[in-house]
């Protein structure tokens, strides 16, 4: 007797599949998911775990949080990331400390994997939500991710 | 009072008194193939428009909606594309029967139109065998693609023609029988009386459980018939590129395409005519104008239309065991026990008449 009850089965699923999209199609309305692309480039905004390009944010003193670990460098599988650092001395403490002079970011080699990003001690670099990366020239892409001028945050190392 | 019977039938005179009968005739049946071809081009394209909104709207898109009004000359637009692309070929293709094959599948597409009773007085050819002449030409479109697929020269194309074969062999005899079913309670194959019949109410009410099943039966195995998904293994893009019309290009592409719509308004035309009293309005609220017939006739096709478009966008594509076994194990056995039971109604008169 399987026969009858599988047809019985088959037909309720189907109509419980068919419910699912009806409820879609009456709702597509309001809920519609597209975005107008270029209409609506001034609204729009992407979603926080959006991958966009790596970014090391500043405070208002122009400090940030990077202390020259180079473990993002360690870190990224195509060498995207490059790090210029030197020992300086340090005015308020009088020893030598390795500080960062550019921290280089190529955007066109980066493929978003994010494991500099989960590499960072101190959390000095995170992912920017912007997703018009086209440029004319690739030249541009090469981004120095530290402020002219800027130095590392305090109590960052402790 | 009746416009659309005066009008003809003015046209019909002009025709008569201005030449010999013969000449008149062949005027007249030129005239009348123009109007469907014309008529029926349009609401191709419009019904290829409304499955792509349809669509849409059943993924919580938007839709085509940049060219024209909501997108309404979206369509009209690709057609225009269509036209002006080259047309393609293989070089080891049987240029004969490639070139043959997209006439084949609009020709009959557009063969099976000219039976249907879009209102009292539109119909351009009663036959007295009505449905078995839909049932018969609606069947020999897959010669069609079965030409496109072999002559083509590509094993994609020919595993899709073949694929169509199997399909449409299998589910024309659940086609046949659930419309056998309700021509228990008309007694008639011609479509004219057969609307004539549903005046006591529309025969899905007349046959009640049975013509359910039968209708159900007629919808999915239709649906199977016009190659349509979840039955669409013959242009199954993940499989077969693009199935038996992988050759083609232009405007002999957009035959197959235009085809396949039509076949799917025909499929629902005849749902219309013999389960859902095709012009008539329900309970005769519209009976004192009967050109309004068209527009029920055309509402109920539209309504049956989006049935197919939402089985389509609902659910996934069947496997090739799986359409046979649907076929032979569940639909024909069923069907059988449907047409005994039907049988046993109409003879113990327990349909239901108003």
């Amino acid at each position: 007797m399987s026969y009858f009850s599988d047809i019985y089965n088959g037909i309720k699923t189907l109509l419980t599949g068919m419910s699912v999209t009806g409820k879609y199609f009456l709702h597509s309305q309001k809920g519609a998911i597209t975005q107008q692309y270029p209409d609506n480039r001034d609204t729009l905004k992407m979603f926080e775990r959006f991958r966009g390009e790596v970014v090391m944010p500043h405070d208002e003193n122009n400090e940030h949080r990077c202390t020259g670990c180079q473990k993002c460098e360690l870190a990224c599988p195509n060498g995207t990331i490059e790090i210029i650092w030197d020992r300086q001395v340090d005015p308020e403490t009088g020893k030598k400390k390795k500080m960062i002079e550019k921290h280089i970011y190529h955007l066109g080699m980066c493929t978003m994997c994010g494991l500099c990003v989960e590499a960072c001690p101190t959390d000095a670099i995170k992912w920017a939500q912007n997703y018009e990366n086209s440029v004319y020239d690739r030249t541009t892409l090469t981004r120095v991710l530290n402020k002219p001028g800027s130095k590392l945050m305090a109590g960052v190392e402790d | 009072m009746n416009l659309s019977l005066s009008i003809t039938k003015n046209i019909h005179d002009w025709l008569f008194s201005m030449m010999p009968e013969t000449v008149a005739s062949l005027t007249e049946m030129t005239l009348i193939a123009t109007v469907y071809l014309a008529v029926f081009a349009v609401t191709g394209l419009f019904l290829v428009l409304l499955e792509r909104k349809v669509a849409a709207w059943f993924q919580l898109r938007l839709g085509p909606n940049r060219v024209g009004p909501w997108g309404l000359l979206q369509t009209m637009a690709d057609a225009l594309k269509l036209v002006s692309k080259e047309l393609t070929g293989t070089v080891n293709a049987d240029k004969f029967l490639y070139n043959l094959a997209p006439y084949f599948v609009i020709i009959t597409a557009l063969m099976a139109l000219a039976v249907l009773p879009f209102s009292g007085e539109f119909q351009a050819f009663d036959i007295n065998i009505g449905i078995f002449f839909l049932i018969a030409i609606s069947s020999i479109g897959v010669i069609g693609i079965l030409l496109a697929g072999w002559s083509s020269n590509n094993k994609f194309a020919l595993i899709g023609a073949m694929r169509s074969g199997v399909q449409t062999i299998s589910y024309e005899l659940s086609v046949g029988l659930s419309l056998l079913t309700v021509i228990l309670i008309t007694g008639t194959l011609q479509l004219s009386e057969i609307v004539e019949v549903q005046r006591n109410g529309w025969l899905i009410v007349q046959g009640h459980i049975p013509a359910m099943f039968a209708f159900m039966i007629y919808m999915i195995s239709g649906t199977a018939e016009t190659n349509r998904a979840p039955f669409d293994l013959v242009e199954a893009e993940s499989e077969l590129g693009a199935g038996f019309h992988t050759e083609y290009s232009g405007m002999k592409f957009a035959y197959f395409f235009l085809a396949e719509f039509i076949n799917m308004f025909i499929i629902a035309s005849i749902a219309t005519t013999i389960f859902f009293g095709a012009w008539l309005s329900p309970f005769g609220i519209t009976e004192s104008l009967p050109w309004l017939g068209v527009f029920w006739f055309l509402g109920k096709t539209l309504v049956l239309v989006f049935l197919m478009m939402w089985f389509r966008w609902t659910f996934p594509r069947l496997r090739i065991d799986q359409l046979l076994t649907l076929e032979w194990k569940y639909l024909l056995p069923l069907n059988l026990m449907n047409i005994v039971l039907m049988a046993i109604i109409v003879w113990l008169n327990l349909t239901i008449q108003f």
